[in-house]
């Protein structure tokens, strides 16, 4: 094996291992930054040693001993006297723990605390949305701070900078490491599976001609999603979030054309839809179902994606369910879009008349006024019902809003079709 | 990234000896580490050759031949669907399979159709 393969293999290692690595040292640290660097040292020290030594039996064993170590040597040098009374308390713990370090590798489920620990404290709300999701990638996605600016097209002095002040906000306002209870627990979860989901769509929204970094952040989504799962088994919209994204990332290979044009749902052939992950989403559904009766909102759009997954064929779809499930998923989030997308399902499953008297009252959403589909699904209906001048007006009112030439040329046609079937 | 992970056991026990429990409980752990680590997409384990059956085409047409196979050197009793990184990763994690002496695990990376030719993706289109 050359020095470079070698290299790989450690890195694949540390890959693997770095996750449970930081997040047991910031048991003892209190800090995730330092965990995060200790971590790193512990892997120079790897790529130093085991090019000559070989790969040792149990490679996370032996960088959980080397981090350990100088775990304990920076407590010994930094006691800060400085810090308040009560943070003591603190400090107490630590030298217990750091005493308590000679013991064997921690028990499995104090290995899951602690990656609990990790996942919540990168997650905090103290961070803002894109400092969570670069952190998060870092510490728990095992991914380099190039990779992250790759998969987010922004330059990577910009990502160093964002975990740099993140790991600095969360020493500066004392963010303790631990799980959340009670009360706090459901809306800091909130705030987890919105990191996780704020991935996915990142790596969904990519197109062909990206690098390849960029799609490949579903994957890395679905991995935390699964790693959060083993870790938070009791959770339902943790099984619903995953269900969601196991479904939606099965049509990746159907969604563009050969060219890279995307493909509407409806059009897609159902033959390339990925079954593995399909099954493994009806049966995180199922687990979410089971836990928490569907009453929370990833559980439903999962639910949702299911009916489509669920169809052999597109005119095999229960848009009852769905238009169901939407008036569910109104009651707990509602929103313009979402309505629009019941309106969608109502005149699917009830007919036009039904789904129009949806999108009529959605006329005077301020928020909606530049959503090119508001007018492209009523011109849609519109057209069934016959009231073909209307839906032309409807269809060239959505043309001007798209900013997407296809699918303005697409609109467009629909606007001709309409005055010559009128 | 997906591979698939075949597991080649070094024999078939013809004899019909107790089954190793303790191994049984030892393949349990790893598969729940690759779970717990959201890499697992698969695992099952397969029927020995004897309930096997063989379709071949000698000559265009189909042939049904029941197992064991005897000409067949290496028999695959079991895989796993992996989704990794990269190569190296799964190399790991295959190393860390707690496998019977004088078994062979092999790694094939798994295709992905939106990596074919462009021609052949399209005759793929129904």
């Amino acid at each position: 094996m050359t020095v470079t393969e070698a290299h790989r293999a450690i890195h694949a290692v540390f890959k693997i291992e770095s996750p449970r690595l930081i997040a047991r040292i910031a048991r003892i640290t209190r800090d995730v930054g330092v965990a995060e660097e200790l971590a790193q040292d512990a892997l120079v020290t790897a790529l130093e040693h085991w090019p000559r030594t070989g790969v040792p039996e149990n490679p996370g064993a032996w960088l959980m001993a080397t981090a350990k170590r100088r775990a304990i040597d920076e407590f010994r040098r930094n006691r800060r006297f400085d810090r308040k009374q009560d943070e003591l308390g603190y400090q107490i713990e630590s030298q217990a723990e750091a005493r308590a370090l000679d013991l064997d590798e921690a028990v499995d489920d104090e290995v899951g605390d602690d990656m609990l620990r990790l996942v919540f404290t990168s997650c905090h709300p103290v961070l803002s949305a894109e400092a969570r999701v670069a952190l998060t990638l870092r510490l728990l996605g095992g991914l380099t701070t190039e990779e992250i600016a790759r998969a987010f097209l922004v330059p990577e002095p910009t990502i160093a900078q964002r975990i740099v002040r993140a790991k600095r906000t969360l020493a500066e306002q004392n963010v303790p490491f631990e799980v959340p209870r009670g009360s706090e627990l459901a809306q800091r979860l909130a705030s987890v599976l919105e990191v996780v989901y704020l991935i996915f769509n990142e790596g969904y929204s990519a197109t062909i001609g990206d690098d390849w970094m960029r799609p490949a952040l579903c994957e890395d989504a679905l991995r935390l999603g699964r790693v959060l799962a083993g870790l938070a088994p009791q959770e339902p919209e943790v099984h619903g979030l995953v269900a969601l994204m196991e479904i939606q990332a099965s049509r990746s290979a159907a969604r563009t054309s050969v060219d890279g044009e995307p493909i509407l749902l409806l059009e897609q052939d159902r033959s390339r839809w990925d079954m593995l992950l399909i099954q493994r989403g009806l049966a995180a559904l199922t687990r979410a179902e089971e836990l928490g009766a569907l009453s929370g909102p990833y559980a439903l759009q999962a639910a949702i994606a299911a009916c489509h997954a669920r169809a052999k064929l597109a005119e095999d779809t229960d848009w009852q369910r769905i238009a169901a499930l939407y008036a569910l998923l109104m009651q707990l989030t509602p929103s313009p879009i979402v309505e629009l997308n019941r309106a969608v399902a109502v005149s699917m499953a009830f007919g036009p008349a039904a789904g129009l008297r949806i999108v009529d009252a959605l006329a005077v959403e301020p928020t909606l006024r530049s959503y090119h589909l508001l007018p492209s699904v009523r011109g849609d209906l519109l057209s069934k019902l016959g009231r073909q001048q209307e839906a032309r007006a409807e269809f060239e009112r959505a043309a001007s809003l798209t900013r997407n030439a296809r699918e303005r040329d697409l609109l467009l046609s629909r606007a001709k079709a309409s005055i010559e079937k009128d | 990234m997906r591979f698939m992970m075949l597991m080649i056991p070094k024999s078939y026990d013809a004899t019909g000896a107790p089954p190793d429990l303790a191994a049984f409980s030892a393949m349990a752990k790893y598969n729940q580490a690759l779970n717990q680590a959201g890499v697992l997409l698969a695992v099952d384990g397969l029927h020995p050759p004897k309930a096997a059956v063989r379709v071949s085409f000698p000559a265009g047409k189909p042939v049904v031949t029941d197992g064991p196979f005897t000409e067949a050197k290496e028999v695959v009793g079991g895989f796993w669907v992996l989704q990794v990184k990269s190569k190296e990763e799964a190399v790991e994690w295959a190393k860390r399979c707690p496998g019977q002496a004088g078994c062979v695990i092999e790694l094939r990376q798994i295709q992905d159709v939106s990596e074919f030719p462009a021609e052949i993706q399209r005759a793929m289109r129904v």
